[in-house]
């Protein structure tokens, strides 16, 4: 058998009257490999597993898993498939052994075949030190290969992982890959989704969607392969690079560009037919270099393109006038810890970042780096030090402060029940905004972000991407000096991404100062700084060039950033073993 | 700041009645109270079983098992034969209460000596039992008066019984205006304590505290929102119970919408309390259930302050609902005046200045 998993037709509707979450996949997944089912959220990846898994029966089409039909044929399916699900049920105040126990018993593995399971998976998992402390101690991959643990104990021929590498840290996804990868050698079947697309390359087979279409299938590096020629970085730019990347898209032989570190990536729309360089006014030495193309540019490719450079945002925001006596330090941490108990969350975290920057916080989940975050926008009291804003103590003069910052998060922090009108009403109410004043920047803001047509819906019935352009003109209605974002584009796609960074360069032309957490590496290489965090402390600071340079090795003499982010944090490790857990 | 504060008010408002879940959770309650309670919950003995074993089969005795037959609350009395039959009804709870004539009842009745009857209570069910053993000795009261009236002999000294307030004990009289009380308390407490858990879940409580908002102007706009939709709760009931069911309104309105208001304070500082505790809605729920089950038990509603240990009397003194329900009935049915709340009101006034400022504190040390 050379394909474990086969797709014919299958459709799938939640109710009559709805968009299909899937339309129409036809495909099928080899055997004995990992295959990545690869898209952002809401494209269909989870309700494609659940069907594979047979949780769900499509609304038309067939698929066959490991030869069945897995709701009819759901023992036999049972016998062979192993699924772990985005939030596995492992039980947070049982320790890894009792959870271990408890899936064994469920899956009936006993006597000397159970005592053999759980050696061999403690010791695959490297989990083994840790047997007695409750899965809900467990760090995000720690957990992660627990519930991997507990799915093999039932010995599957066919492994689903649904977004098994979110909130996982470089580190262990790492090492989970490795673990993954071992497993396929013993001829097991993987399905992995992911929305990150630098983790689709490393798949042999990719099952491409987006918006309950497919939209690829097939080895990733034969879809990359399509672009050759037409990636490109312009190298060595002197003067502001976020300007260059704006005419570059300006271009029209240029269909998508993002910053990347101190270089601008481009995508030609036709190998070999690239931009002049002159009206790019990227300097005097400013030279373009053929790099390899990603599998995110062959997805910008299929989408129909990037969404362009221009901000109408940024042309309506007034211009961010700063005293010169704070520039440099429009955001200022001075050691700033947190304890909580015994446990130190932020420990003497201390950083400065001028005015018009964008500066990122990157570090695994629970390093800190949401702390310290939130005691930069006064969502927590520092337990000692100092966080101030616009030369505005946080503490002392709260209110002042936060009238001059502005927040977005992941979530988009909306009421899902107001409609977008009184969403806006609601936002600018509270920043002091009334009368003409108020009507009038609610119409700035809904020409903005062409939100007309919607104002009268409730943030719930909107896509994604409007989704986060309300939340973003909520977040700036007040015209903010400074932009607080927390991991505002995990899980989008890259259109809307880009569509986000647009506004933020955007912004950050008109004087705003950024601060982003993230774990998207992606993201990171937006930002003009990045600071490390790792076990409540600063690590590293620079320009992201900086840190890959500070991370090169005889091995990897170019390293990525995710690589770079691996290689400062071992050797912090290496250099301060005392704190291991 | 006034204009932010009228902000967060609509913004509650609107969340309040737009979210098609949170506007039944606030209305259906109402409805189905106003039409349970007054029937489901009623103390009246209407339908009681009543057993009688009558040996004496005696003019007399006929005549007193007619009378009890007769009654309303005793609409199917059971005529046993025999003791061992009288301990099973009783014991298979087939009968609340039981009454043994004994065979010398006539003989003694025309002796003119006193006749003894056994009542028999079923103790597992004490309250209603006891009900109707009352309305029972009514009515052999009743006989007895008459038989000596006929005799010529003066009656023995008697307790005349006039119900002031409600003159028929009709129990809604007195459940209405108690559901006031309690479907106020529903009110504040869903919109302190949910929304403030929902806000945390969905995120926007952080988008509220990164923004210029003071904690106090934050817990303000949660507490206006919630004394107006206790009111707007409580107004629906008491309408109906005036309009509906007729229960007479003796009192001030002013006054009772002037103690109402510190009621709902107090309640919003217990909310706003859960809610400092508490992460998710389900918490929340949990905390608001915790609360106000205690908080029934010990107003007084079910049974009297004056029964329950001393220091429960004294936990009963911290309930703002048991002072609430005095005021309410007391404004319904007695007419109170300023000076007779006034007893019960500066409690509600202690204990709500003692709720606000215990959640603000615990609101300001959660952010910090």
């Amino acid at each position: 058998m050379s394909n474990s998993i086969e797709l014919a037709g299958v459709t799938h509707r939640f109710a009559a009257t709805t968009a299909a979450a899937l339309e129409n996949v036809s495909a099928a997944i080899p055997a004995g490999c990992i295959t990545g089912l690869v898209g952002p959220d809401g494209a269909g990846k989870t309700t494609l597993m659940r069907l594979m898994a047979g949780l769900l029966r499509p609304s038309a089409g067939t698929l066959t898993v490991g030869g069945v039909n897995p709701v009819a044929a759901g023992d036999e399916l049972r016998a062979m498939l192993g699924y772990m699900p985005q939030k596995f049920g492992l039980y947070e105040d049982l320790t890894v052994q009792e959870n271990l126990d408890l899936y064994a018993d469920l899956r009936g593995v006993l006597g000397a075949q159970r005592t053999a399971s759980f050696t061999r998976l403690l010791s695959f998992t490297d989990l083994a030190a840790f047997t007695e402390r409750p899965a809900g101690k467990l760090s995000g991959g720690m957990k992660q290969k627990l519930g991997l643990a507990c799915v093999l104990l039932g010995r599957p021929k066919i492994l689903l992982l649904d977004e098994p590498s979110v909130g996982v840290d470089p580190i262990s996804r790492r090492e989970l890959w490795r673990m993954v990868t071992a497993l396929t050698a013993d001829g097991l079947s993987v399905v992995w989704s992911t929305s990150y697309l630098d983790e689709a390359e490393r798949c042999s087979h990719i099952l491409l969607m987006n918006a309950g279409r497919l939209a690829y299938a097939g080895p990733p590096g034969a879809l990359a392969a399509r672009m050759a020629g037409r990636s490109l970085q312009v190298a060595a730019i002197t003067g502001n690079r976020r300007a260059v990347l704006v005419r570059a898209l300006h271009a029209r032989e240029v269909m998508d560009g993002v910053i990347q570190g101190s270089r601008v990536r481009i995508v030609l729309r036709e190998a070999g037919v690239a931009p002049a360089l002159a009206p790019l006014e990227a300097g005097p030495d400013a030279r373009l270099e053929v790099v390899a193309p990603r599998l995110e540019d062959a997805f910008i490719d299929i989408l129909g393109g990037g969404p362009g450079g221009d901000s109408a945002l940024a042309e309506v925001m007034p211009r961010v006038t700063v005293d010169p006596a704070i520039a440099r330090t429009v955001i200022h941490a001075d050691s700033l810890t947190k304890r909580f108990g015994t446990f130190t969350a932020a420990d003497h975290v201390t950083f400065e970042v001028p005015q018009g920057e964008i500066f990122g916080l990157l570090g695994p989940n629970g390093a800190g780096k949401s702390t310290t975050f939130k005691m930069l926008c006064g969502l927590l009291v520092p337990t000692a030090g100092a966080a101030s804003v616009m030369g505005i103590d946080l503490r002392r003069h709260a209110a002042r402060a936060r009238q001059r910052l502005g927040y977005m998060s992941q979530k988009f922090s909306l009421y899902g029940n107001l409609t977008v009108s009184q969403n806006l009403n609601f936002f600018a109410g509270i920043y002091g905004l009334d009368g003409a004043t108020r009507a009038a920047k609610i119409r700035e803001m809904v020409d903005t972000f062409a939100l007309g047509p919607y104002v009268e819906v409730t943030p719930d019935a909107l896509s994604l991407g409007f989704k986060q352009r309300l939340a973003l003109a909520c977040a700036l209605m007040h015209d903010p000096a400074v932009l607080f974002l927390d991991e505002p584009t995990s899980g989008v796609d890259p259109v809307t991404r880009r569509e986000f960074w647009a506004h933020i360069n955007g912004v950050v032309q008109k004087g705003v100062t950024v601060m982003v957490t993230t774990h998207f590496m992606d993201e990171a290489e937006y930002c003009d700084r990045i600071g490390l965090v790792y076990r409540g402390q600063l690590i590293a600071v620079g320009a992201p060039d900086e840190l890959k340079r500070d991370a090169a090795s005889a091995e990897v003499p170019d390293p990525s950033m995710e690589e770079a982010f691996i290689a400062l944090v071992e050797r912090h490790d290496t250099e301060a073993p005392a704190v291991a857990a | 700041m006034f204009k932010r504060l009228l902000t967060l008010i609509t913004k509650e408002l609107q969340l309040a009645f737009r979210d098609p879940q949170s506007r039944k959770l606030l209305i259906l309650p109402v409805i189905l109270q106003l039409v349970l309670f007054p029937f489901a919950a009623t103390l009246e003995v209407k339908n009681a079983t009543l057993a009688i074993l009558d040996q004496d089969h005696g003019a007399e005795s006929n005549e007193l098992v007619q009378r009890l037959a007769a009654a309303r609350a005793f609409p199917t009395p059971m005529l046993v034969t025999s003791q061992a039959e009288l301990e099973q009804v009783v014991d298979e709870q087939r009968a609340l209460l039981a009454l043994e004539i004994p065979s010398d009842f006539s003989r003694a009745l025309a002796a003119g000596r006193g006749a003894q009857l056994l009542a028999i209570v079923d103790g597992r069910r004490s309250n209603s039992a006891q009900i109707a053993l009352g309305y029972a000795q009514a009515i052999i009261q009743g006989y007895s008066d008459e038989r000596s009236a006929a005799a010529g002999r003066p009656a023995p000294s008697r307790v005349v019984v006039r119900n002031w307030f409600n003159a028929n004990l009709d129990y809604r009289w007195f459940m209405l205006p108690v559901l006031v009380a309690i479907i106020t308390t529903l009110g504040s407490l869903i919109v302190t304590a949910l929304s403030i858990a929902r806000e945390r879940e969905q995120g926007t409580f952080d988008q509220l505290l990164v923004s210029p908002l003071t904690p106090g102007l934050i817990m303000l706009g949660k507490t206006i929102p919630a004394i107006l939709i206790a009111f707007g709760q409580a107004t629906l009931i008491a309408l109906a119970a005036v309009f509906l069911y007729r229960v007479p309104f003796q009192g001030s309105v002013a006054l009772l919408y002037f103690s109402m208001f510190f009621y709902a304070l107090a309640l919003a500082g217990f909310g706003l309390f859960i809610s400092s505790l508490c992460e998710t809605q389900q918490q929340a729920f949990l905390g608001v259930f915790t609360f106000m089950v205690p908080a029934i038990t010990l107003s007084g509603f079910i049974s009297p302050v004056e029964n329950m240990p001393l220091f429960f009397q004294g936990l009963s003194w911290i309930d703002p609902l048991s002072h609430f329900v005095l005021i309410v009935k007391g404004i319904f049915l007695k007419g109170f005046g300023i000076s007779q709340v006034w007893p019960n009101l500066w409690p509600l006034l202690l204990i709500s200045l003692l709720t606000i400022s215990t959640a603000y504190w615990m609101f300001r040390r959660r952010i910090a």
